[in-house]
């Protein structure tokens, strides 16, 4: 759905030809285009609109870098500016100088408060050993309790609850007195969904936190939020006085531009990036990384660091040469799908890849199934390395050869091979395209 | 019936309010001395500021620019019609199906309803206002709790059950969804019921397997009737902003969504995406969730939507 920002803004400095400095007018037109990406990633339009006149104040006359074109480089600005403006803050959670430090967490219904909860307490656990106490404040969903005790049951992770027929306030105020006798470092309070105009329940969550006295009040915010983000937190703070934010469901392909109308209308700094269901996908916030995100341009940075995590720093330099270079063969692309498998659900890994947004049309959703990556290596380990090296070898007598070693059809290896060309070719088209200046600018 | 009453005056109510707003900021905006650019860009906000996305605002004042033109319109004060007019034009064009669809005209027995969507939009709430609704219009429902991978989702439909006063047919935590709306479809055979609407699991519409999941689930409906699900029905979080769209032609290319849920547009968002959906996918809006009680539900009607929408005052946003 989206293109790539700077493909469009390279589109327009096409039109405009190639100098050596960013006029007005080059500016203006660039401008147009950011401001459609920052609409449609959610960005609220005010927000955007001031954002776009401070890119606006620093581009105009700007020199192009060398080994830049004019689209890179207004990218480049709109990047940093927007890098600047998201890593405003302190985004680490800071113990309280007396244990524990008490967190509250607060938010629209459906934000994923429950489930941060428990994402939160196996972080801390995970980070430094450090024990927590879950609180189920949420009496109002019905089975909102059950759910984190359930949480925590699987997590291993205490929770403190009270029967039906309890308030909020009490059951906070209780909980964070069980945590102080168990001696726990954290204690983490889930609150009832609510709207930001529901006073009486707004009433009822300022009265929790005067209660209680969390060091910590986070927002956690929807990253497929639209406009309203803005006025949703902006009560929430407030309300409550908010010290964070968590922004969630990012492992959809969202992207999360209310991030930006949040930070930047309530100066809340934001803190973890919820990544997946799974109750270790709680990530640190890295701006540099929303920033792209953002802006359509493929999360390069977070690949990088995942390849590192799964594989070692060796492998990981020679994965990224090779995803930059795009200059690889089956032999190369069986090694690559099975460390992209180490590092994580394979969608997930491949969302990160700059230009997967072209790429996914040409894969239909089938081919990204676990299930057809077997079939893909079975495929692969089948030929011999010198086929491996150089497929266009593959006539129909080593295919068939091929298929009857992997127990598939012949069919199936064409399918292989046409995939193959067409990922190649398009790894290909866009390291040596746009791509690279892209990918280059990001390293600086 | 009496439940019935009271949503329409809830809608009257929200009506009114929302009208009331309506002549607030926009009437500002055209109470200029011509149309001009000025005001363009400020009916461009008041849609940006709504979700309706970048690509239905400027075809929706393409096309106003055009008929102003043709139609001669001087008065900016006309044009507020105008962009009714074509909005609910955008709305109404996938046509108003209704929830229980006949079949040679007799709705199957029992009629199944498939209720998806990302997580957190709301739907199992959802899921119990529609079965009170259908209730109160003389229908037995049975609700299958096929959500068996949150935890204790199916104890939340069942708390939803017990209130409402519907069966749930469900299974443990962690069964086959699938094995789930097999077992619920046979009971809702088996005590006559009119309407079976199946909770599944929140997912995100770019996880392959939670979708293929999902597609499961349906072809078990398919085999035990030839037309089930007779609904697919998606719900959408108000507040959601230009993903919905994603999430709507995923959910549609995978299943063959055929209506949509609007939940939460009780709070200031004022669900614009809608718009894009109807635009670009054609796909109905029948129903409307208003709050966290079994009644806060109505029909979709593209005026009131329209209204409401426009009726949003951008004021309240950051400067």
């Amino acid at each position: 759905m989206f293109e790539a920002l700077t493909e469009k803004l390279n589109a327009v400095f096409k039109r405009l030809g190639n100098k050596g400095h960013l006029t007005e007018k080059d500016v203006d037109e660039a401008l147009k285009e950011v401001r459609i990406a920052l609409l449609e990633a959610d960005v609220h339009f005010r927000v955007a609109r001031d954002f776009v006149a401070r890119v606006r104040e620093r581009a105009v006359g700007a020199q192009v870098l060398q080994g830049l074109n004019p689209g890179q480089q207004v990218v480049k600005i709109v990047h940093e500016e927007l890098a600047g403006v998201l890593s405003g803050g302190d985004h680490k959670l800071h113990p309280a100088p007396q244990l524990p430090t008490i967190v509250m967490l607060v938010g629209l219904q459906g934000s994923g408060k429950t489930t941060t909860a428990a994402k939160l307490a196996l972080h801390l656990r995970r980070q430094g050993g450090q024990s927590s106490l879950l609180v189920a404040a949420d009496l109002k969903r019905p089975a909102a309790v059950e759910q984190l005790v359930t949480l925590g049951a699987q997590l291993n992770v205490p929770v403190y609850r009270e029967a039906p027929g309890s308030d909020p306030l009490q059951v906070a105020r209780h909980g964070v007195e069980k945590g102080r006798e168990l001696g726990v470092h954290w204690v983490i309070l889930d609150t009832g969904g609510r709207l930001h105009i529901d006073q009486e329940m707004m009433a009822e969550l300022a009265a929790v936190k005067e209660a209680v006295g969390p060091h910590e009040t986070l927002l956690v915010v929807d990253a497929m939020t639209g406009q309203d983000a803005v006025r949703a937190a902006g009560d929430f703070h407030a309300q409550v006085s908010l010290t964070g934010l968590i922004l969630t469901k990012l492992d959809g392909d969202a992207r999360g531009g209310a991030a930006l109308s949040v930070t930047s209308v309530t100066g809340v700094p934001i803190k973890f990036m919820g990544m997946g269901e799974k109750a270790d996908a709680l990530e640190p916030f890295y701006p540099d990384r929303l920033a792209q995100r953002i802006l359509g341009m493929g999360d390069v940075l977070s690949l990088i660091e995942k390849a590192q995590q799964a594989v070692d720093q060796e492998q990981a330099k020679a994965l990224e040469q090779k995803l930059r270079q795009a200059r690889f063969d089956l032999q190369d692309f069986l090694e690559q799908l099975q460390n992209l498998r180490k590092m994580g659900p394979l969608q997930q890994v491949l969302e990160m890849l700059p230009g997967f947004s072209q790429i996914k049309g040409k894969l239909s959703g089938q081919d990204l199934d676990e299930r057809q990556l077997k079939k893909i290596e079975a495929i692969i380990f089948s030929m011999t390395p010198q086929e491996r090296r150089n497929p266009d070898i593959l006539d129909g007598s080593r295919k068939r050869r091929v298929a009857r070693g992997s127990g598939t059809q012949v069919q199936d290896v064409n399918a292989l091979l046409n995939q193959f060309r067409e990922v190649q070719k398009l790894m290909k088209q866009f390291s040596q395209g746009k791509g690279r200046g892209l990918l280059g600018m990001l390293r600086q | 019936m009496f439940g019935l009453l009271k949503w329409r005056e809830k809608t009257q109510q929200g009506v009114k309010k929302s009208r009331e707003a309506w002549f607030g900021r926009l009437l500002q905006a055209v109470r200029r001395p011509k149309i001009d650019e000025g005001l363009w860009d400020e009916l461009e906000e008041t849609l940006l500021g709504a979700d309706v996305g970048v690509a239905t605002t400027t075809r929706l004042l393409e096309r106003m620019k055009e008929r102003a033109k043709t139609e001669r319109v001087t008065e900016p004060e006309t044009l507020l019609p105008l962009l009714q007019q074509e909005m609910r034009a955008v709305l109404e064009a996938p046509g108003q199906a209704g929830l229980l669809p006949e079949r040679d005209g007799e709705a199957p027995k029992p009629t199944v309803v498939l209720v998806i969507g990302v997580n957190g939009v709301g739907k199992t709430t959802s899921i119990a206002k529609l079965a009170g609704y259908l209730q109160n219009e003389g229908k037995k429902v049975v609700l299958g709790a096929a959500d068996t991978f949150r935890a204790a989702a199916i104890e939340q439909l069942q708390l939803w059950g017990q209130r409402v006063g519907v069966e749930v047919v469900a299974h443990r935590q962690g069964a086959d969804p699938g094995a789930v709306a097999f077992d619920a479809y046979q009971a809702a055979k088996a005590r006559g019921a009119d309407v079976l609407i199946i909770d599944t699991a929140g997912r995100l519409h770019t996880k392959v397997n939670l979708m293929e999941e999902m597609k499961k689930i349906s072809r078990v409906l398919h085999r035990l009737d030839s037309q089930a699900p007779h609904q697919v029905l998606l719900v959408l979080d108000a507040t959601t902003g230009q993903n919905g769209l994603a999430q709507a032609q995923a959910f549609t290319e995978a299943l063959g969504v055929t209506g949509i849920f609007v939940a939460k547009l009780d709070g200031t968002a004022r669900g614009g995406i809608l718009l894009s959906i109807c635009d670009q996918l054609k796909l109905p809006v029948l129903f409307i969730g208003t709050g966290e009680g079994p009644d806060d539900l109505a029909p979709f009607s593209a005026e009131e939507f329209v209204a409401a929408l426009l009726a949003a005052s951008p004021q309240q946003a950051p400067s």
